[in-house]
């Protein structure tokens, strides 16, 4: 069998083993597990192909337990040291048990990427402190997408792009059919077994709006805007049980001048623990230089959340320009504070006096972007305790900054099996789950960078054997 | 798309590129990138012809077509070549050839092997055998005169296209270390392997057969060369006159060059008609890649027919047609794809010293 794109026809005929909602990384490694085990596959992409891959089209590293350096990370990286982590990150907000098995079992993640046709690199420039802990795709994320794609063709899993699962049938938790639209007609597809790799909701404006109201608008999707949560929905309403908070994501600073929606990682702004950021009163909100950005990037999203109009403003002098990443778009220049205010219209008067405030506080000390150094500030509020050298060097630049949401956490309880466990508590005995629908298992608040992949592919591996395990009962 | 035009999308691309850097373990045009934070026109030219169009960086972009960012690194860069080719031509009036490539290349071809069949004249049909046969059809002062005097034009031609390179991508002094960097990375195609496991060419899964058929046209080629210096060497200094024996040194190296120039043309043309047309647009660079390919393989089966044919009455035709087709083929060298490998080359040198300079200093926190 060796069918490429899903037809109506062949759907209509066709009541596979597994079938699979999503076309990202989760999805995919469930699909290859599943047919490596001799289950007929099915998997709905709801993007067209060019857009395939979910979220992971955007991805470029994971993070795996390994005991010792190997070709694609310079050190070990224990199980212990990972899930302190993970408890640090979450505030303990995660399930213990179902968090340090998953990380016990991402211990062969690389050799069974490897073996499925995901290549790694050196560690990429400009991510400095993630070479020990994450492994790095050549090529990125799509790179992946293609070459899972490529290795499930060649399994035969049958892949049918545009093709949005939008509800489905279950009984006491158990699946009997899901209803998708293929190309605009609606259909209904039988299967013995379901996975759920269909995302988070996080480009469902709508949804976001229910539990943010109007702060939603202001959020700027980041990666695909398929992930529309209408299986998590479909799951939810129809008995299987919530994890998570609705609001609780992962979401980073990104330029206010990014698309809408799928700008990726060009978008993001590296120049917070360069300066200092103030929201649209001019005022500062939280310390720039808690830790190194790739420990604190995944914070500020929900930070800027939570200043008035959802909008804030990084501020940095000439002495920081060629310090962080380039970023996609130029930073508004001036020769001046109150020129640069007026440019991004702020107060004239009141960023000149935050940042005289914040050069006033400045104790001098040695500026080592690669250590955590002793350039602090003293008596400010809230303080900047790392990173902390004066704004006083012409010309000054700024960025507007929104809130970059990646991906959201809400999503449906599953066991060590990947199963979705129903509201009375018993798993499913058919219905499996995997990436981010069931991040939330995981992290119940904060990030980890790498952390999504990983999930994706545990679970994703767990969902696809155990699905064809349960299909040959 | 007018150069002006060129340089702001090249520059637009770059500095989305520079922001990701997804790309940066596939080829040197990326670390090359991650070095500038501008992108200039001189830094364009380098980019650009450091780039093999090899299609990686365009198959695993999140930002590729339909994406609204439109990223496209090897068509850009490809369009953006063709405009150096031009602007580095030597006499410049010959560079609008770069334009017409295919007709050009037939044309010149055509008038070439004419030229021949008019110099040999009425023997052209006869036999000729034994040592010397070949001058009894085209004299020898005259072969040596005329491929002497356009050897001389060509190397003028790529050197002064070379020089105009340097100075347009604002090139320093290189060192000998530089050189002979850039020399292995050329001879092995360092760049055009993907980072490992071949570059997505002609299709979205990595290959190495552009790779290969490269290799087989480039060791191909200069075996030939090799194969010619010999002959020269023998003819004019040791006073041996062609034909020479099957067993001998010019007829084996020619030989196996010849079959690199058949397999390597005819592998890289049948690679090129499948190739993704995203990345690699049927352009005007389509038709100059083509019109070279065809030549190489032309002369080197003419050549091997000549071979096996010598010894018959269709000698003479068949060595008008070789030396018409040789004579061509160095003709429209400054004028065609063949400048690929003189830019290409300086860059890799530049690409060295940059290499040697850059401090490896990460500046993130």
């Amino acid at each position: 069998m060796k069918r490429r794109i899903a037809t109506h026809s062949d759907l209509r005929e066709f009541a596979p083993d597994v079938l699979i909602a999503g076309g990202g990384n989760a999805a995919l490694c469930a699909a290859i597990a599943a047919r490596e085990r001799g289950a007929s596959v099915l998997l709905l992409e709801s993007a067209p192909r060019e857009f395939r891959g979910g979220n992971s089209r955007h991805t470029r590293n994971l993070r795996y337990v390994h005991e010792r350096a190997d070709a694609n990370m310079t050190g070990p990286y224990p199980e212990q040291e990972f899930w302190e982590d993970l408890r640090r990150v979450t505030a303990g907000k995660t399930n213990e048990p179902l968090a340090r098995f998953a990380i016990r079992a991402s211990a062969d993640l690389g050799d069974w990427m490897y073996r499925h046709g995901v290549r790694f690199q050196p560690q990429l420039s400009g991510t400095l402190h993630l070479g020990r802990t994450n492994a790095f795709f050549l090529g990125g994320g799509k790179a992946l997408i293609n070459a899972y794609y490529r290795t499930a063709e060649e399994l035969g899993v049958v892949i049918g792009y545009d093709a949005e699962v939008e509800d489905l049938q279950l009984r006491d938790g158990h699946f009997a059919a899901a209803t998708m639209r293929l190309r605009g007609e609606r259909l209904d597809v039988k299967a013995r077994t379901f996975v759920a790799a269909s995302g988070g909701f996080e480009a469902n404006i709508d949804w976001l709006r229910e539990s943010w109201g109007e702060v939603a608008d202001n959020f700027i999707v980041r990666g695909t805007p398929y992930n529309q949560g209408r299986v998590l929905r479909a799951l939810l309403e129809n008995g299987i049980a919530q994890v998570g908070d609705p609001r609780q994501c992962h979401a980073v600073a990104v330029d206010a001048r990014a698309p809408k929606f799928d700008g990726g990682i060009v978008t993001r702004v590296d120049a917070v623990p360069f300066g200092i950021v103030v929201n649209r009163d001019a005022a500062r909100f939280y310390d720039e230089g808690e830790d190194f950005w790739p420990k604190r990037y995944a914070i500020w999203g929900r930070l800027i959340a939570g200043q008035p109009g959802q909008i804030a403003y990084a501020i940095v002098d000439s002495k920081a320009i060629g310090k962080f990443m380039p970023t996609v778009f130029p930073p508004v220049t001036a020769a001046s504070i109150s020129e640069l205010a007026r440019a991004l219209g702020l107060d004239p008067v009141a960023l000149e006096a935050t940042v005289r405030r914040y050069n006033e506080s400045v104790r001098a000390g040695t500026f080592d972007p690669a250590a955590l150094d002793d350039c602090r500030t003293e008596g400010l509020t809230p303080p900047k305790t790392h990173w902390a050298i004066s704004i006083d060097r012409p010309p000054f630049a700024g960025y507007a900054l929104r809130p970059g949401i990646t991906f959201t956490y809400l999503g449906v309880a599953v066991d060590e099996r990947a199963r979705a466990i129903t509201r009375g508590g018993d798993p499913s005995d058919n219905i499996f789950a995997a990436g981010e629908i069931m991040a939330g298992n995981l992290l119940g608040e904060g990030y980890l960078a790498g952390l999504g992949m990983t999930i994706g592919s545990v679970f994703g591996r767990i969902a696809g054997t155990e699905a064809a395990a349960c299909a040959a009962r | 798309m007018p150069l002006a035009d060129l340089l702001k999308e090249s520059e637009r691309i770059m500095i989305i590129c520079n922001a990701c850097r997804y790309c940066e373990g596939h080829c040197a045009v990326f670390p090359a990138m991650e070095r500038r934070t501008s992108f200039a026109e001189p830094d364009l030219t380098y980019l650009a012809n450091l780039c093999h169009g090899c299609g990686s960086c365009f198959h695993h972009c999140q930002y590729a077509p339909p994406h609204p960012f439109a990223v496209n690194v090897p068509k850009t860069f490809a369009e953006l070549r063709a405009e150096n080719y031009k602007a580095f031509a030597w006499p410049q009036f010959l560079a609008r050839m770069f334009d017409r490539s295919a007709l050009a290349t037939v044309l010149v071809a055509a008038a070439s092997v004419a030229m021949f069949f008019l110099i040999a004249g009425g023997g052209i049909a006869s036999r000729h055998l034994g040592s010397g046969a070949f001058y009894t059809v085209v004299s020898h002062a005259l072969m040596v005169g005329l491929f002497g005097a356009v050897a001389l034009l060509v190397l003028g031609a790529l050197g002064i296209g070379l020089v105009r390179f340097w100075l347009g991508t604002h090139g320093r002094t290189a060192r000998p270390a530089d050189i002979r960097r850039a020399m292995v990375d050329a001879m092995r195609l360092r760049y055009l392997d993907g980072g490992g496991d071949g570059c997505t060419y002609p299709g979205e899964a990595p290959a190495h057969a552009r790779r290969w058929f490269h290799h087989f046209t480039f060791y191909g080629f200069l075996l030939c060369f090799a194969s010619t210096t010999v002959a020269a060497i023998y003819d004019n200094l040791l006073g041996w006159q062609a034909p020479y024996s099957s067993t001998s040194l010019p007829v084996v190296l020619g030989t196996a060059g010849g079959i690199g120039l058949l397999v390597g043309p005819a592998g890289l043309f049948a690679l090129k008609l499948r190739s993704d047309r995203q990345p690699n647009p049927r352009g005007p660079t389509f038709a100059m890649d083509i019109a070279f390919l065809a030549l190489l393989f032309l002369t080197s089966a003419t050549g091997l027919a000549l071979l096996v044919l010598r010894a018959t009455s269709a000698m003479g035709i068949l060595l008008a047609v070789h030396l018409g087709l040789v004579l061509a083929l160095f003709l429209t060298i400054p004028y065609g794809k063949f400048v690929h490998a003189v830019y290409r080359y300086g860059a890799l040198v530049r690409y060295a010293m940059e290499s040697r300079d850059s401090a490896s200093a990460r500046t993130l926190p």
